[in-house]
């Protein structure tokens, strides 16, 4: 906590704070009216998938890019007036690897060190430290070239620990990671938050929000359609969801109709699976929603009840799925009175 | 994290603004950090190793015997013109690679650093001096095995080698300007050729000015490139600094009191 007093106006609630935040590229809106609040000191997810703006929200957050629309304080400072001081608060791990290809893990960090102001013997004493603590001690010498995905990612955070900001940006920083060296990422970033800092990440992976934050704001279409604590979005869903396989793929949209009136709620079809998700308000009308599937002559393959995920948040608050693409799910409804 | 809370970064001390001394040395580290790329992939050096060997001898034996009879009498006439030919097309590689760095990753991490935006270029800048370094020397060294020797004797000579690199690192200003603000590396060097052509051989480089058309030598006379050469002339040759020298200084000082703010400012709006 020490550091994050020192470097942060005294009892400064907010590490984050953006209204309607605003990024248009050509006729695309990329990011259409963010707001996003994050308490110092905690985790914060940012969940979204591909093109939803994530990327984009925090390039104009660590001062990036510059909003359209909008504004954005860090610890009460303006992104885009106070932009060399922003630049003091934070620390960047951007989506692609942002660190110099031909140089060595040491070179880097020590250049990164020089350019925040520490001294040649400082910079590499920081530079060792950073090494040893993300286990990239053996492999300081060698250029990046021959490092792995890990490797490269572990550099990446590093680089951004330097100075020791008080607020860290990670954007998908387990992207394309083992399930090994993703779990040592989670715990480094835990490790993190212990020492003070606040860190916002994005991330594809629900579980990984699900996991790591304290606070969840899922963005679509350059748009926040849902915020919470992860209970709270699953709470929002539904106790449990109701999955259904059709054994006729014809049947499917009967189906969907027969669910959504007889459960009260939206059904979601993902047509790959062929499957039918919706969330159990209430379980005693399942029964009545078998009965009539069977009445009707559709004949189920596959039944099964699962506790809320967050991958069904998605889906229910999106109303489409997460692979799905933005163009196949235009004619989705808006979703956000689903919340 | 067993990381220490005392030291320097966490003693932030929040401004808004960089000093001239933290934007000098962020612009030296920067030039360090292109040191050590020419160091890693050396092959990046090949122009500069091989165009002033080329063309010293395809200039020299092309118009040696045309213009002054002899390739003797023709050196210290061409090895100047040469020189400032050579080096000064070394320097659009300066914007090219500029926009080929500007691309990956690693630039992100720079524009978000508390650093002065000027210090990204001026280092990127700053360490190509070793490729101009490298033209010169050869180019020299080139004329001095054709049979150079110049008049000016060799400490004129190095005055007259660090005009020029001190002039093309100006001009690499313009073509680092292009690179900021070109969507891709190759049309950087399209752009910077298309420049620089006229420049270079519309002047008193390899030719003398008698043999143009009058509007011609109107152009020849205003161009900054024939100045240089004059005064690279006059240095090597006589020993001489004449008003050449100061105009072509002055010179290269309005370049970069126009172009670095240009591309400073270019740099910072994209994104
Ligand atoms: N520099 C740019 N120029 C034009 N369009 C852009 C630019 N950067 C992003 N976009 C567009 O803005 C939208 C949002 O992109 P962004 O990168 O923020 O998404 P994201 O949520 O980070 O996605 P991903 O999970 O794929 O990283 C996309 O439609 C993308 O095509
Ligand atoms: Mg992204």
């Amino acid at each position: 906590m020490d550091r994050v007093l020192r470097s942060v106006p005294d009892g400064y609630d907010w590490a984050i704070e953006a209204r309607g935040l605003v990024k248009i590229f050509g006729d695309n809106r990329a990011v259409d009216g963010v707001n996003l609040n994050v308490r110092a000191g905690t985790i914060y997810g940012v969940l979204g998938p591909n093109g939803a703006g994530k990327t984009t929200t925090i390039k104009m957050l660590a001062t990036l890019l510059r909003p359209d629309g909008g504004s954005a304080r860090i610890f009460g400072h303006d992104v885009v007036k106070e932009a060399q001081i922003v630049r003091q608060l934070i620390g960047v791990t951007g989506q692609y690897a942002s660190v110099d290809e031909t140089l060595s893990a040491m070179e880097n960090l020590v250049i990164f060190s020089r350019l925040l102001g520490l001294g040649r013997k400082e910079a590499r004493r920081k530079a060792s430290e950073l090494l040893e603590e993300f286990g990239l001690t053996e492999a300081a010498k060698r250029p990046l070239k021959h490092f792995s995905g890990g490797m490269r990612r572990r550099l990446d955070l590093a680089a951004s620990l330097i100075a020791q900001p008080p607020l860290i940006f990670l954007d998908e920083p387990t992207t394309g990671l083992d399930p090994r060296t993703r779990a040592q990422m989670w715990d480094t970033i835990r490790r993190l938050v212990k020492t003070g800092s606040t860190v916002l990440l994005t991330t594809q992976y629900l579980d990984e929000a699900d996991q790591l934050a304290d606070r969840i704001a899922v963005i679509d279409r350059g748009r926040v359609i849902a915020e919470g604590t992860a209970d709270e979005l699953k709470a929002s869903v539904g106790t449990s969801s109701l999955q259904l396989r059709v054994q006729n793929q014809g049947d499917i949209e009967t189906a969907r109709q027969m669910v959504e009136r007889m459960l009260k709620v939206r059904a979601i079809v993902s047509p790959e699976a062929g499957k039918i998700t919706a969330p159990i308000a209430d379980a005693d009308r399942v029964a009545d929603l078998l009965i009539t599937l069977r009445e009707a002559g559709i004949r189920l393959a596959e039944m099964s009840v699962q506790k809320p995920t967050l991958d069904e948040v998605f889906l229910t608050i999106t109303g489409h799925g997460v692979e799905d693409d933005a163009k196949k799910a235009s004619h989705a409804p808006d979703g956000v009175e689903a919340m | 994290m067993n990381r220490p809370l005392s030291t320097s970064g966490s003693q932030l001390q929040l401004k808004n603004r960089m000093s001239l001394g933290q934007s000098v040395r962020q612009s030296l580290t920067m030039a360090y950090r292109g040191l050590l790329k020419i160091k890693r992939t050396p092959e990046q050096l090949f122009d500069v190793t091989f165009q002033p060997i080329i063309f010293t001898l395809m200039f020299t034996y092309i118009f040696g015997g045309a213009i002054s009879g002899s390739v003797k009498g023709y050196l210290p006439i061409i090895i100047p013109g040469i020189l400032v030919q050579t080096v000064i097309t070394t320097s659009i590689v300066t914007g090219v690679q500029l926009r080929e760095d500007m691309d990956k990753g690693v630039f992100d991490r720079f524009r978000s650093l508390p650093i002065a935006r000027i210090a990204p270029l001026a280092g990127a800048l700053l360490a190509d001096t070793v490729r101009y370094t490298i033209a010169t020397v050869l180019t020299l060294a080139m004329g001095y095995i054709l049979g150079y020797r110049p008049d000016g004797g060799f400490d004129h000579v190095v005055i007259a080698a660090i005009l020029v690199i001190v002039c093309s690192w100006a001009m690499s200003w313009i073509f680092a300007f292009f690179g900021v603000i070109a969507r891709t590396a190759s049309s950087v060097q399209g752009i910077s050729m298309l420049i620089l052509f006229p420049l270079t051989f519309v002047s008193n480089s390899f030719v003398p000015v008698k043999t143009m058309p009058d509007w011609l030598q109107w152009f020849v006379h205003v161009n900054p490139i024939s100045h240089l050469v004059t005064a690279v002339r006059q240095l090597a040759n006589h020993g001489t600094i004449g008003s050449d020298f100061a105009i072509s200084l002055i010179g290269a000082a309005i370049i970069v009191a126009i172009f670095a703010p240009l591309t400073v400012r270019a740099y910072m709006r994209r994104t």
